[in-house]
């Protein structure tokens, strides 16, 4: 797969810069043919510029290919055990056999794709419980704003890992309960972050002017409130997502996350691991599609942030 | 300052009540040990009761709360329930497992720090230099690692490395199971070589890791003070080059990483659960994984607590940090 191995930073091109009025369009006839553009125009431009993270957008959609459509043209099922166990790669199984028999290319294919279900489904709930608790927590002020952030400080006390493990050893190892339960241990950082942007927005004229046309709480927060942090929260929902595949891993690892007969990346590291030596290919394989995942997310993650604000390029890690 | 730590500490009390009260109820809607027992063929309805009662399971869960809470102030965190095994006393499981944990985690952490922020700070004031590519492009690989596998992968070379030192003739160096109880025997060089091979792997797996996030952020913070218009003002007063870059600074850019290193405090425990799983320590992580698979519950309830605590003193030295970085948040 096409890793791009060139430098994290490529402060020569410039995706700094903002992309408004290129100097093609205002060399014709200056005052008509400028066109204005939508704010989402311009941030999707810029991230088009920033070549590292549209490469990264690539391999995340070739992986989740691999895991959506992969059963189209792979059509070994996962569950078929008649063939005998770590079988070296072959035609019939280009990635051997694990131990009970079952083909490595079709375990990959689904733990892939349960394992980018997994991420998405953390992502995207632990982002809308965290901004809807952190707005309302920055907006209304006064005893919510105290009960969301001791409850939020409360959650962040314990090993989210932990509580993750012990609810799922309680409840049960499918894809969706894992999703479910990491979720709503991931949805503090932001909140956080969440409640410190509406803090400083809510004191801004137009939150003042649409309270006094007497919108609704809902009203503000959805369309005034979260529109103006969708950069921010853009960027964090995709590093959660990055943060939920290695979460995810690490919890399946210990034999506590998803369990047969679902599986993910996670746990056929978990089965897989002690033939490193002797069947590495049994290893490399969920190590490199979980690596290159989440270097993908995190990649992508970078190029919306200086999409989003371009003052962010300089300082970028 | 006293007075601020004092008021800190007495403020982190109630959360770690509530803390505790949530916990213990998530505990026993869990499962619990005989939970298992009855699904097996055998068992009679009479020799499950009379083992909840002899557990004290037959009680309301409150009435099972307030007991533990009263017997846990007092220092008696009671005995492990877990069937099949030997009751243990929980309070020593527990500070035993942290005692071989904290060993491994402090070194691996306090080296990640010091190695995340040199590297931070080079790879800002030698910006776009083959340093700065190569710090900023091993970390950002580092960063998307699943721990998992940087601790298989080491483990596994730590193996080949032992077998081709063997071949040498020497004596196999690198540990990669649990450290030998008893501690380490022999003149300084041999505990030296013991200490350095029972560690260095897990020790790694640990600093790597962590080292990612640390070099990431004190990059960035570092370069945004570097480009302030305070350090601006220092250079043109002709302030040398190592003192601008020391004085003026470093010591403002670490105020984002002293954030980093109290969110970190908590995430240590879930790195140390894998490490200690791959390299097989009796730690922290080995002591939680046995207690979830028995549904040990007074000894999760102590493990809980001890991070729960371990969580709250660490945000508490973060922010006295704060105070001594910038003098001007004041701790009042």
């Amino acid at each position: 797969m096409p890793s791009d191995p060139s430098p994290v930073l490529n402060p020569l091109q410039p995706t700094g810069l903002p992309a408004a009025g290129s100097p093609t369009v205002a060399k014709g006839s200056e005052f008509d043919a400028t066109k204005a553009r939508k704010q989402s125009t311009l941030i999707l431009r810029r991230f088009f510029r920033h070549r590292l993270a549209v490469a990264a957008l690539v391999v995340f959609l070739l992986i989740c290919a691999f895991g959506f459509l992969g059963p189209l043209f792979w059509t070994v099922s996962v569950e078929d055990t008649r063939s005998r166990g770590y079988l070296p790669p072959s035609g019939a199984h280009p990635l051997g056999t694990i131990q009970t028999g079952k083909d490595m290319l079709a375990q990959l294919i689904v733990g892939t794709r349960l394992s980018v279900q997994i991420a998405l489904v953390v992502a995207l709930g632990s982002t809308l419980v965290g901004v809807v608790l952190g707005a309302l927590a920055g907006y209304l002020r006064g005893a919510v704003d105290s009960v969301i952030s001791r409850f939020t400080d409360l959650m962040l006390i314990i090993p989210q890992i932990a509580v993750a493990a012990i609810l799922v050893r309680a409840l049960s190892g499918s894809w969706y309960t894992v999703a479910f339960i990491l979720a709503a241990f991931a949805w503090m950082t932001i909140a956080r972050i969440t409640r410190g942007e509406t803090l400083s927005l809510a004191q801004r004229e137009f939150i003042e002017a649409a309270r006094a046309a007497g919108a609704k709480t809902r009203w503000i927060i959805f369309r005034h409130l979260v529109p103006n942090m969708v950069g921010t929260i853009t960027v964090n929902t995709t590093l959660a997502v990055a943060t939920a595949v290695l979460s995810e891993a690490a919890l399946s690892f210990i034999g506590l996350g998803v369990q047969s007969p679902d599986t993910s990346l996670g746990l056929i590291i978990n089965e897989n691991y002690s033939q490193i030596t002797n069947r590495p290919w049994l290893f490399w394989g969920p190590f490199v599609i979980i690596v290159l995942l989440s270097l993908a997310v995190n990649f992508i993650g970078d190029g919306l942030r200086d999409a989003f604000d371009p003052r962010q390029t300089k300082v970028r890690a | 300052m006293i007075r601020y730590i004092i008021r800190r500490l007495l403020i982190s009390i109630p959360i770690l009540l509530i803390g505790s009260i949530a916990a213990f109820f998530l505990v026993a809607a869990a499962g619990n040990p005989i939970g298992e027992l009855r699904a097996k063929p055998g068992v009679t309805a009479q020799q499950i009761r009379d083992l909840e009662i002899s557990l004290g399971l037959d009680q309301p869960i409150i009435v099972r709360y307030w007991k533990w809470l009263v017997d846990f102030l007092q220092g008696d965190w009671g005995q492990s329930i877990a069937l099949g095994q030997a009751k243990v006393d929980i309070f020593d499981s527990v500070m035993r497992a942290l005692w071989i944990t904290a060993r491994l985690v402090v070194g691996a952490e306090l080296l990640a720090i010091v190695l995340g922020v040199s590297v931070g700070v080079l790879a800002a004031v030698k910006q776009y230099s083959i340093f700065d590519y190569l710090a900023t492009s091993t970390a950002f690989l580092m960063f998307s690692m699943p721990i998992v596998c940087v601790a298989v992968i080491l483990k596994t070379y730590g193996i080949k490395f032992n077998n081709l030192l063997e071949s040498m003739g020497l004596d196999r160096w690198l540990s990669t199971v649990s450290p030998a109880a008893g501690g380490f025997k022999g003149s300084f060089g041999e505990q030296v070589f013991q200490y350095t091979g029972t560690y260095l792997l897990p020790t790694l797996s640990l600093t790597l890791i962590s080292f990612a996030a640390y070099s990431r952020f004190q990059r960035a913070s570092m370069l945004e003070t570097l480009n302030s218009d305070y350090v601006r003002t220092a250079r043109a007063k002709g302030i040398s080059q190592r003192r601008v870059i020391f004085r003026h600074a470093f010591r403002n850019a670490l105020i984002p990483v002293s954030t980093l290193f109290s969110i970190n405090a908590a995430a240590l425990f879930s790195g140390a659960i894998i490490t200690e799983t791959v390299f097989g320590w009796k730690g922290m992580g080995n002591l939680l994984v046995q207690s979830i698979r028995t549904f040990d519950p007074y000894m999760l309830m102590g493990w809980l607590m001890v991070t729960a605590s371990l969580v709250v003193v660490f945000n508490l030295v973060a922010d006295i940090m704060y105070g001594f970085l910038d003098p001007r948040i004041r701790l009042a």
